[in-house]
């Protein structure tokens, strides 16, 4: 993505200049949430299970590097071909070195977040190399020339009635139709050639397991199947905390990932991946690209054991007004504002503070992330490293000047509260976003601090 | 036993009767109350705002006020969680460590400390309440909906002790305001979207009046309220409970 020059207050001010879709975003994301509790609620042992799934996570990424070189070596004896990648430049050329050597042009590519997080289709596009993603959400938001705005909802800051439009255009479906039905058989009989014409299949990884050196993919609409199954490559792409330990570590997570990313009890695909079928190649493309960095940030390693299931964003009360694009970033909400300052600690800076740190994203994750407490610390971090404006770092210092000091913070609070109750045009005005849409506080006569002087005094 | 009353900058400074029915609910409980006179703030508004290093000078005042304290007590759960989480004092550790084991919100000294069944109080009114986060999420002052796990309510069950309340439900029964601290400002349109969405609830609700644990959300609440001229009223939590 270029380079904006909005901060997410800036672009979710612009996304509410929209009331009607904050209210729809808003509503259809807290309706996922609600399907969530209800699943979760169907599980008595819910909360051993984030526990026991967080105590995985905690013990892999503590372990890496053994478990990566374990599942390197079972994948390779399984006949995978492995590839280390330490950036997103390096993935991205492997992709295309493969693609090359295959004398392909085109792709097809199932939902992965690491490939928007490397720009992979940019990337290839430049090259002469066309990608057609075959999750439906995200072939929407690439017919939209958009990124994803939820990583598994990747087109929810949409209506029908514009994917009707969309559709109209590109896939030839009548027009000023919104029926789902019929747009989703659209995309479904085009998407049934792109998996029959291309010979080269990409898809993400939801979980690896070191020991056996397989993968499993989830996907609901089986396209990484289709897609898998009917090329002769197959390049599937992991970040490289993705591992788990063993096979029985399996269940765990499959009974939290779509439980919590959509109430569903299960994925409706979730499909093992192991060996190559005959003249098939499978090769598998480990990316560190910051992971490393994060992992020797001790306050933020745990942010790695995040299985992408987007129920911290559907949870936020700021996401859901603010759509996904206002972070800016592949990944959004809160869980994308604790990962991506260790990606660009500058051009993120903005992201942890979009939220109001209520917490209820660490109450859903299921594997436990305190994500709530990771957005406090890198308000400091960002801070310390010279990333917050000059302007906020000297109004703070003088809040902080006032508020160690008793005197003038009774003098000050007392000429504040004067001036809002004899001159109230000062503070009621267009430069005080308080005042925008809220009204200020009707100002009292007189402080605690004067009336317990006054009634109290002698017995403090 | 001694309590020190720590009463919130801007609760201080906007809002004297919600702290005047704090200190006189804790008395008629019979408790013994003392408000130092030179408290501030307890630094979170520097703290959320990334300038945790620029608090010692609160962390310290803080520290030094309310270490001769048996409990300190303050009628917000943000700040008495700020001061939990946060108040760290160079040379003087152990009376910072002390002073933030010795806090609690109100209606969690009042639940857990006094240990109440009875209050003497009347507000004749339907009510609706809003959990505010850091009380909730922070302090496990109630029950949170996004756990599998029986419910409770501190701040609740002493809503019920009161004569002739009637606590009425919300649909999203713990959903944050928008307030956020600086966010309110530095993100001004979401958070005054979320606010008024909470609103819309509350109103639907039949609520006359809005209670909470935390005076912040209930400014950010009010200020909505008042912009659109309805009819709901808030009222911090202390009030209702010392209400006759």
């Amino acid at each position: 993505m270029s380079k904006t020059a909005k901060d997410h207050a800036g672009l979710a001010a612009d996304f509410n200049k929209d009331p009607e879709r904050v209210s729809w975003h808003d509503e259809t994301l807290w309706w996922v949430r609600a399907k969530r509790d209800k699943a979760a609620q169907g599980i008595p042992e819910w909360e051993a299970l984030r526990e026991t799934a967080s105590g995985i996570k905690a013990h892999t990424l503590s372990n890496l590097s053994a478990y990566l070189e374990a599942f390197e070596k079972a994948a390779i004896a399984n006949g995978a071909i492995v590839h280390w990648a330490a950036d997103a430049a390096e993935h991205n050329e492997i992709v295309l070195s493969l693609l090359r050597k295959a004398k392909a042009d085109r792709m097809m590519k199932s939902k992965s977040m690491l490939t928007e997080e490397c720009h992979l289709n940019d990337f290839l596009k430049a090259r002469g190399v066309e990608t057609i993603d075959t999750d439906l959400g995200e072939r929407i938001v690439q017919l939209l020339d958009e990124p994803p705005s939820h990583i598994v909802l990747p087109a929810i800051h949409r209506k029908k009635e514009e994917i009707g439009v969309l559709f109209h255009k590109h896939l030839d479906t009548p027009e000023g139709s919104a029926d789902p039905q019929l747009l989703t058989h659209a995309a479904r009989l085009n998407l049934r050639d792109v998996f029959l014409t291309r010979n080269v299949a990409l898809t993400g990884v939801n979980f690896a397991i070191a020991e056996t050196g397989e993968f499993v993919v989830c996907t609901n609409e089986g396209n990484a199947d289709m897609g898998a199954h009917l090329a002769d490559i197959h390049i599937a792409a992991m970040g490289i905390e993705k591992l788990i330990p063993k096979r029985e570590h399996l269940g765990f997570f499959l009974r939290l990932l779509t439980r919590s990313a959509t109430g569903q009890p299960i994925t409706t695909y979730s499909s093992h991946f192991k060996k190559p079928r005959a003249g098939q190649e499978l090769h598998i493309i480990l990316v560190d690209n910051g992971r490393s960095v994060q992992l020797g940030r001790e306050d933020f390693r745990s942010s790695l054991k995040c299985i992408r299931c987007g129920a911290c964003m559907n949870t936020c009360p700021v996401y859901r007004r603010s759509g996904g694009h206002s972070y800016h970033t592949a990944v959004a909400g809160p869980i994308g504002s604790i990962l991506a300052p260790n990606l660009d600690m500058e051009k993120y800076a903005d992201l942890p503070f979009a939220s109001t740190l209520c917490g209820s994203c660490t109450n859903v994750c299921p594997v436990k992330i305190d994500i709530h407490e990771q957005l406090y610390k890198w308000r400091q971090v960002i801070v310390k490293n010279g990333y917050s404006g000059k302007l906020k770092t000297a109004s703070m210092k003088g809040m902080a000047f006032v508020l160690s000091k008793p005197r003038v913070f009774n003098f000050s609070g007392k000429a504040g509260r004067w001036v809002l109750k004899h001159a109230p045009f000062i503070v009621n005005n267009a430069l005080n976003p308080w005042y925008k849409q809220r009204d200020m506080p009707e100002p009292p006569a007189e402080s605690f601090h004067q009336w317990y002087s006054k009634n109290r005094g002698k017995r403090s | 036993m001694r309590v020190g009353l720590f009463i919130p900058c801007y609760v201080d400074q906007f809002y004297p009767q919600v702290a005047i029915a704090t200190l006189e609910l804790l008395e008629k409980l019979g408790v013994e109350v003392g408000f130092p006179l030179k408290q501030t703030c307890c630094g979170q508004p520097m703290a959320n705002s990334g300038y945790e290093h620029l608090t010692g000078g609160c962390n310290a005042l803080f520290t030094e006020l309310f270490a001769e304290f048996d409990y300190v007590v303050s009628p917000s759960g943000s700040c008495t969680l700020h001061v939990k989480e946060h108040l760290h004092v160079d040379g003087s550790e152990a009376a910072a460590k002390s002073v933030r084991s010795r806090i609690y919100e109100l209606t969690e000294f009042l639940t857990d400390v006094l240990k109440i069944e009875h209050l003497r109080a009347r507000f004749p009114y339907r009510v609706s309440m809003h959990q505010a986060c850091h009380g909730q999420r922070g302090l496990h002052l109630s029950q949170m909906s996004e756990l599998v796990a029986a419910p409770y309510s501190k701040p609740e069950r002493l809503l019920k002790m009161v004569d002739g309340l009637q606590l009425v439900p919300l649909t999203r029964p713990d959903e944050c305001c928008g307030f956020g601290g600086t966010f309110c400002v530095t993100e001004e349109a979401v958070s005054a979207r979320v606010g008024q969405d909470r609103i819309a609830d509350h109103e639907q609700s039949g609520t006359e009046y809005i209670t909470s644990a935390d005076m912040s959300c209930l400014m950010h609440l009010e200020g909505i309220l008042r912009r659109k001229n309805s009819p709901v009223r808030v009222r911090h939590i202390a009030e209702i409970l010392n209400a006759e």
